[in-house]
């Protein structure tokens, strides 16, 4: 027992000394931030606070962290990043908990509960002016050395070796996410393509498998999109299905041409739009490219920076843009 | 993600004895192989056929009612007086959250820190431990809290525990009442309890997370809801087991003092059992523990958002690092509570000079009051320095990743393929190809089989469930990948816990291994795992396997340390080889904890299933994953969800009927089944 008190005791002065080494240290204090944060409130008005949904891939990260970082610094809103998935995104328009969802890639059922027809929690603000591009791609190794895959007419020559232990004697397709649009299963029968559907379940096993693949120079071809941080550095080749056509993607059991390109929307919450944030207008605003979005997914990626910092980063080598959004 | 902890009764179906029942010479395998002959002469006529497999996208009508009631609950959420009520209470969650994570965590505006900072939280951190647990404690306490901001997730790790703190404050307020119940009742009460607490242990937590958001809400209040759920279990069925533990002759004793049931309650079983209680607290704790990266996937603050958000950019060294310091956070709060219940013991005993202890505690706590003011007033006491440790273990980490799969890539694919070849397509080809009705009658037969009619009741129930619910062939895969992923466990476990048993030194390198084993979010290894076999059923399988081999290796090792030294120098005296005295000697005495190991292997490695479906197994898992995605398949998700507990529930009651049977689990000196859980 006695040694435990000098322990205690020991332990106590070790406390004071690193109390009075800090109490040294010069700089600002904490009050002085106290105070300049209040007075930085006062100056830029109460925008209050902005619930931004962030949904899980880089892209969608870069476009809120973008929107964030604007209404934080130029607009003084306290912005709370809320990573969920879509679905439970939408359900929080709602209840208030989510203000803005910045990248939607489509969501029919969801518009339908949502938006006019349905509750009407949900509001669409218009393009991103990101494009989307959904289809069937193969790494590019493949596609060098045989360039005749990349038309799906090919495909079935190639089925063997797309065969792996889970695709029961046929070509593997790799299926993608679950929470993507797909209609991978029927292209396949409806184009009488000699593969199975095996789903990767997660986005992250997507890229991992055609790293590998590239990597070991095997056979693979599967469900992936642009724009993508990926295809910065592996530039997936995309196979050409029959072209899309207005309709053709109506009936789910009947697909068989490719995907149409999806024209990226921002979707608010009604209530939050009505209430007239000071950042309606920036959400509403908001319009940039794929190249700037891949970029700005890149800084967070692949260098490793966080979403805050690489969306600063780029809002301070655009300000001509980012102006534009603000008018 | 659930993992059943503590299941009762266990025993492996397929390694029995002849029972004394229906022994009259022909044991129980043979019995169980001509099952599987007939199964194999009919399945060769009839494969293929009436197997119900359902295209992904599709739906019965009652998943689909399933998806119409969640949209017509959805539809009335403004309206509806429970989700009213569950929502204020989900927002008073968040306030209590809210406030302490500005206190400790968040920089509570304007200021531009918490109200106490890193320095303060640590010293009051460090001072409950010395309060609690003592002066060793107290140190392991302070470094890894420390350790929490030297690699650069402070706030993140101090909000995990605050969702655990209070996730565990209200398990322990709604666990200790349940728990009183469940030690005192009678038969009928205790069944009921222990059949709701299976459910909330083994159905998937993604199937929950959903209805939990629309009741709920988003971010702190779902992560305390989904937390309590998945934690609430442990603590109720231990401490009713400790309570019900209490001896007969004790109570007789004071009964005849004339005491009241309350009394008798207050003053002679809770205390009696504190001991227990304290196990179900730690259990308790861990569990919650386990839920961090769910919780993060409803915006749950916590350590399991760098986890997440690492998964999702492929950065296996960005997860690595949380994903640790949940394992350190693990270690420090399980050998507190260990401690802390030690020591309550002996101060309960008289022991420890209490009055020297105070005069200490108080010293130090002026030393704390010091740390708290300096937190308040010194930026570099209120906010942990930047330091670059977290990014430079991140990189070793990558760089060890890629060449270890560099290197090793081709003869994983070599192995995954011979397994998945000669073991899983084989076996599924029968389970999964087989009639729906010669699956069912299969499987019925083998329940027979082991556990008599205990068991067909219970089995009956399950499958008659599992073929309501709509997704028959699936649930056939994810029973076979189970059955293969088990095996592996077993061998792990029979290998390592063996050699564990016999080499110190091994107990002592592989013990640390194990826990963190255990303790380690699954999504921190599942892209490692998924570059070394590719998206598929084996990768589920070995997910399943890194989470469940810890328990069953500890388990064996255990049981097998546990054989009387004196059997094995009578052994040896007769000239027993190594093998022979570990087959003929070690492993049949220690037959109740392999029993017991292949039952928890089993229930851990069901528990992976889901995550499964996040890296190419498909079936059961994949179908649970889209129901979490995406609303319109809400219902076969649920249905999958259900399906899984099914599952769990078919699996443990024919173990448990069958151990029932067993002449070892029936043994009295076997130990309590609550050891089981860690």
């Amino acid at each position: 027992m006695r040694h435990s008190k000098k322990r205690a005791g020991g332990l106590l002065s070790v406390a004071a000394c690193v109390a009075l080494a800090l109490a040294g240290c010069g700089g600002s204090t904490i009050d002085d931030e106290t105070s300049a944060n209040k007075s930085q409130a006062a100056e830029t008005g109460d925008c209050g606070e902005l619930n931004l949904a962030v949904n899980p891939w880089v892209g969608f990260e870069a476009d809120a962290y973008v929107v964030g970082q604007i209404a934080q610094e130029q607009l003084g809103c306290k912005v709370n990043y809320k990573n969920l998935k879509e679905d439970v995104s939408w359900q929080g328009f709602g209840t208030g908990e989510v203000d803005v969802v910045m990248e939607d890639w489509g969501h029919p059922d969801l518009e339908k509960k949502f938006m006019e027809s349905g509750d009407g929690s949900a509001t669409d603000m218009g393009p991103t002016g990101n494009v989307g591009i959904i289809g069937w791609y193969v790494p590019p190794w493949l596609a060098d050395k045989y360039p005749d895959i990349l038309d799906y007419k090919n495909l079935n020559k190639y089925a063997d070796q797309f065969a792996t232990s889970e695709s029961g004697g046929k070509g593997q397709f790799l299926g993608a996410d679950p929470s993507y649009v797909q209609f991978d299963e029927a292209i396949v029968s409806n184009l009488d393509l000699d593969f199975k559907v095996v789903f990767s379940g997660s986005e992250a096993a997507s890229i991992t498998a055609f790293q590998q693949a590239e990597k070991n120079k095997e056979f693979l071809i599967g469900y992936f999109y642009a724009p993508q941080w990926l295809f910065a550095d592996l530039p997936l080749a995309q196979v050409k299905l029959p072209p899309y056509e207005e309709g053709c993607q109506d009936d789910p059991a009947k697909v068989s041409c490719d995907y149409p390109e999806t024209v990226l929307k921002k979707v608010v919450s009604t209530e939050w739009m009505d209430e007239g944030s000071a950042a309606v207008d920036l959400v509403k605003g908001f319009e940039w490219t794929n190249d700037d979005q891949n970029l700005v997914a890149k800084y967070i990626s692949e260098d490793g920076m966080e979403p805050a910092d690489a969306a600063a980063k780029w809002v301070e080598e655009n300000p001509d843009k980012v102006d534009a959004w603000m008018s | 993600m659930t993992a059943t902890l503590a299941p009762p009764r266990p025993a492996d179906p397929k390694r029995e004895e002849p029972p004394a029942v229906k022994g009259r010479g022909i044991p129980r395998w043979a019995w169980a192989l001509g099952v599987v002959g007939a199964w194999l002469v009919m399945w060769s006529f009839t494969k293929g056929e009436h197997t119900l497999e359902l295209p992904v996208r599709e739906h019965t009508d009652l998943q689909d009612s399933l998806t119409g009631f969640r949209d017509s609950v959805l539809a009335s959420r403004d309206t509806n007086p429970l989700i009213q009520f569950t929502y204020n209470l989900g927002e008073w969650f968040v306030s209590v959250v809210d406030w302490l994570q500005r206190m400790v965590s968040i920089p509570d505006f304007p200021r531009p820190v918490p109200q106490i900072g890193w320095l303060g939280v640590t010293a009051i951190a460090t001072w409950v431990g010395a309060a609690l647990a003592g002066w060793r404690i107290a140190i392991l306490v302070a470094l890894s809290f420390v350790s929490f901001g030297v690699f650069g997730f402070w706030s993140d790790a101090i909000d995990l525990l605050i969702i655990t703190f209070v996730a565990v404050v209200i398990a322990v307020l709604i666990g200790m009442p349940l728990a009183v119940l469940l030690g005192t009742a009678g038969r009928t009460v205790t069944s009921a309890i222990n059949t709701v607490l299976d459910i909330m242990q083994t159905l998937p937590t993604f199937v929950y997370l959903l209805p939990i958001v629309l009741f709920f809400g988003i971010g702190a209040s779902a992560a305390v809801v989904c937390t309590l759920i998945y934690a609430l279990p442990p603590i109720i069925r231990i401490a009713g087991y400790g309570i019900r533990s209490v001896s007969a002759t004790t109570i007789e004793a004071t009964d005849s003092a004339g005491q009241t049931s309350r009394q008798r309650l207050t003053k002679v079983q809770l205390p009696m059992a504190r001991a227990t209680i304290v196990v179900g607290l730690n259990q308790t704790i861990m569990a919650a523990l386990s839920m961090a990266t769910i919780a993060s996937f409803v915006d749950g603050p916590g350590l399991g958002q760098p986890v997440l958000s690492a998964l999702i950019k492929n950065d296996v060294g960005g997860a690595f690092v949380p994903g640790m310091l949940i394992v350190v956070m693990a270690v420090m709060l399980d050998r507190t509570t260990t401690a802390a219940s030690e020591r309550a013991e002996l101060l309960a005993r008289g022991g420890g000079d209490a009055r020297l202890r105070r005069i200490m505690l108080a010293v130090a706590g002026a030393g704390v009051l010091v740390a708290i003011w300096a937190s308040r007033y010194y930026p570099s006491a209120a906010k942990f320095p930047e330091t670059s440790w977290g990014p430079r273990v991140s990189d070793q980490v990558d760089r060890f990743f890629t060449w270890f799969t560099d290197t090793f890539g081709g003869v994983t694919q070599g192995v995954a393929d011979a397994i998945t070849e000669g073991l899983l397509n084989p076996l599924q080809s029968l389970m999964a190809e087989s009639p729906w009705w010669l699956a069912a009658a299969g499987i019925l037969a083998l329940a027979a089989v082991f556990g008599g009619w205990r068991a067909m009741v219970p089995t009956v129930i399950c499958l008659a469930g599992v073929r309501l619910f709509g997704l028959w062939h699936d649930t056939m895969i994810t029973l076979n990948m189970t059955l293969v992923g088990t095996l592996l466990v077993m061998v792990l476990a029979l290998v390592f816990g063996v050699w564990m048993a016999r080499r110190k030194s091994v107990d002592l390198l592989l013990r640390p291994l194990l826990d963190a084993g255990q303790t380690i979010p699954p999504f921190v290894y599942l892209i490692p795992v998924l570059a070394l076999f590719g998206p598929s059923r084996f990768t589920a399988i070995v997910a399943g396997v890194v989470y469940a081999a810890p328990v069953a290796i500890k388990l064996v090792a255990d049981g097998v340390k546990a054989v009387a030294p004196t059997t094995l120098e009578a052994s040896r005296s007769t000239g027993c080889t190594t093998w022979q005295e570990i087959t003929k000697v070690q492993l049949p005495m220690s037959r109740g904890s392999i029993v017991l190991a292949a039952n928890q292997g089993l229930l851990y490695v069901l528990a992976m299933v889901v995550i499964g479906g996040l890296v190419g197994a498909g079936a059961l898992g994949y179908d649970v994953v889209l129901g979490f995605s995406r609303s319109e398949e809400w219902g076969k998700g649920a249905a999958g969800g259900l399906s899984i507990v099914l599952l769990g529930i078919m699996i443990d009651r024919i173990a448990r009927a069958s151990a029932h049977e067993d002449k070892a689990t029936k043994d009295p000196t076997k130990r309590p089944w609550w050891k089981a859980a860690r």
